[in-house]
């Protein structure tokens, strides 16, 4: 048996990605499908009825992108923030908090963990969507695509630890999700271009930080945004960096884990 | 050097002091008893060692390491079996003890895993989930995980809580057998036999405060005497004050030694009282506890180290 330097926290991190493997089919197929119909269902409706970037780019095709982004984000929150509810309510968060590990070894732990789900589901999302529109697979920036959903899943998987470490019930996480990372994704580009929308509403969704996620995500499929991406990937770092703070303080102090 | 070093600690949650300023040392190679009725203050007291509560005030020591400060030296010497039955119902019994085990850094723990699994009885269901495990299973799979690391110091919050006596009997033998190896033992407890059987030295918790502290030899030895269970109408005003309890028409009276039994019975029979039952036993720990329980003063001599 030997000691090995940073060995803790990638158990912790194999530990949660174990865990949502072995329920796979509710944690990785079923988003899957949910995107699918989704996809199915507004191409139906909406295809050839809605104009994207000035007619430049088929509604379906703008779908994909917003889809796959949706279903890195909110699978990026629910890993860590069921993870850690679960852990709480049952009482085994315990066996980690008996530990040396450290706050920023929980950290990277959970978020990562959380960014495998996030990007696991999303490029199954993506995959399945190939079927209908494989020209997306010729994207002009894949590099600016993968920058935003390793940057959008690490947001969401903080987010969600620190919705599981507030959390002292499943009733107070649902909130969470329901009433703040649901609206603000829906809202932010997933299904329309902000440039259709109304002034007032466009303006408010530059406040948005998931629209920033979501454009940024959609310009390496398509080489065009409704913002520089430049502007997008500053502001959803500075996003990052701000909730990263507020999860490592809540970690650091032992709010609501150690009494 | 001291297993653990307790100084001062103190921890209120809100109006309730949980710990109100208790010291504790314990000495490598220990077997100490925590004793103490429920909200004594037992699991506050191991939780700050472990680091799951903090102290508002006091430092808390395993092994010379600080539990806040230098936590992760602190911990990795530091084996915990928790009161309440908790389980991860992802994983199965050899996933959660590799887990715990890769937690502390520790890679190629396998030999050790199936050496714990062996001793624990648990080998047999290595790869059941721990969902499918009885509740003394799921206990036994707790002392596991609190072991993978090889901790110097290992403390049980009762341990033996809604165990069978066979289970028992069998996981007594294997913390006699790691404290015989070395491993300094504390164990909370509301058995008093269990106390009484395995510690050397006993702490006695009420409402956040070491009411009696001694090796369990004094403790008794403290309190040494004889008690008469006795089943009669009544007991000579003379002997009222002896009275320890009284249940079910049953009196329990304190006898310093042998040769008051001869007191008593002649006190009776001169108050023409009937005998219907009579039975002599010595002090035991159950006793002790009761009594300083009662008044936490009679314990006076054996104060706090």
């Amino acid at each position: 048996m030997t000691r090995i330097v940073g060995h803790g926290w990638l158990t912790l991190l194999y530990k949660e990605v174990l865990r949502f493997w072995k329920v796979s089919l509710q944690t990785v197929a079923a988003p899957i499908l949910s995107a699918l119909l989704y996809l199915l269902i507004f191409s139906h409706v909406l295809e050839g009825r809605v104009s994207v970037f000035d007619g430049r780019v088929t509604y379906t095709a703008f779908l994909v992108p917003g889809l796959v982004m949706m279903a890195v984000l909110q699978n990026a929150f629910a890993n860590s923030s069921s993870s850690l509810i679960q852990s709480k309510i049952s009482g085994n968060l315990i066996f980690v908090l008996l530990t040396p590990l450290s706050a920023i070894n929980l950290f990277a732990a959970y978020v990562l963990g959380a960014m495998v789900r996030g990007l696991v589901v999303g490029l199954g999302v993506f995959a399945v969507t190939l079927w209908f529109n494989p020209s997306l697979l010729a994207m002009p920036h894949p590099l600016w695509a993968l920058a935003f959903a390793f940057v959008g899943s690490a947001i969401l998987g903080t987010l969600g630890l620190i919705a599981g470490i507030w959390s002292d019930k499943f009733d107070q996480l649902s909130a969470f999700q329901n009433f703040l990372i649901m609206p603000l994704t829906f809202l932010s580009g997933v299904f329309y271009s902000i440039h259709s929308l109304p002034p007032f509403w466009q303006a408010l969704s530059h406040w948005n930080p998931f629209f920033y996620m979501i454009d940024g995500f959609r310009y390496g499929f398509f080489g065009v945004s409704d913002v520089s991406p430049w502007t997008s990937f500053a502001t959803v770092m500075v996003f990052c960096v701000v909730v990263s703070a507020v999860a490592l303080t809540m970690l650091q102090r032992g709010w609501k884990l150690r009494l | 050097m001291l297993a653990v070093d307790m100084t001062d600690i103190a921890r209120r949650f809100g109006s309730v002091r949980a710990l109100d300023g208790v010291d504790l040392a314990v000495e490598e190679g220990e077997f100490f008893g925590l004793l103490g009725p429920n909200g004594a203050g037992k699991t506050t007291l191991i939780s700050v060692l472990a680091g799951l509560i903090r102290a508002d005030r006091g430092t808390a020591r395993i092994l010379g390491h600080d539990v806040t400060d230098d936590f992760r030296f602190a911990r990795r010497n530091l084996g915990v079996v928790p009161q309440e039955l908790v389980f991860d119902p992802f994983f199965t019994v050899r996933e959660t003890l590799e887990m715990q085990s890769g937690y502390f850094g520790l890679r190629g723990n396998g030999a050790w895993i199936d050496e714990i699994l062996h001793h624990l009885d648990l080998t047999a269901k290595a790869n059941a989930n721990m969902r499918s495990l009885s509740g003394g299973m799921k206990r036994r799979v707790l002392v596991g995980q609190a072991l993978v690391h090889k901790p110097p110091v290992i403390v049980l919050d009762e341990p033996t809580a809604g165990v069978d006596v066979e289970l028992r009997q069998s996981l007594w033998g294997f913390i006699r057998k790691l404290n015989r190896d070395g491993h300094t033992i504390i164990l909370t407890t509301h058995y008093l036999e269990e106390a009484e059987a395995l510690c050397g030295r006993i702490a006695m918790l009420k409402a956040g405060r070491v009411v009696a502290l001694d090796t369990t030899h004094n403790l008794l030895a403290q309190f040494a005497g004889l008690t008469v269970r006795l089943a009669a109408p009544k007991v000579p005003a003379a002997w009222q004050p002896r009275i320890l309890r009284q249940d079910a028409g049953l009196f329990h009276i304190r006898l310093d030694s042998y040769a008051e039994m001869e007191t008593l019975l002649r006190a009776l029979r001169e108050e023409d009282i009937a005998i219907a039952e009579l039975s002599l036993a010595e002090t035991d720990l159950e006793q002790v506890f009761l009594r300083i329980m009662k008044n936490p003063e009679s314990a006076s001599s054996g104060a706090p180290t």
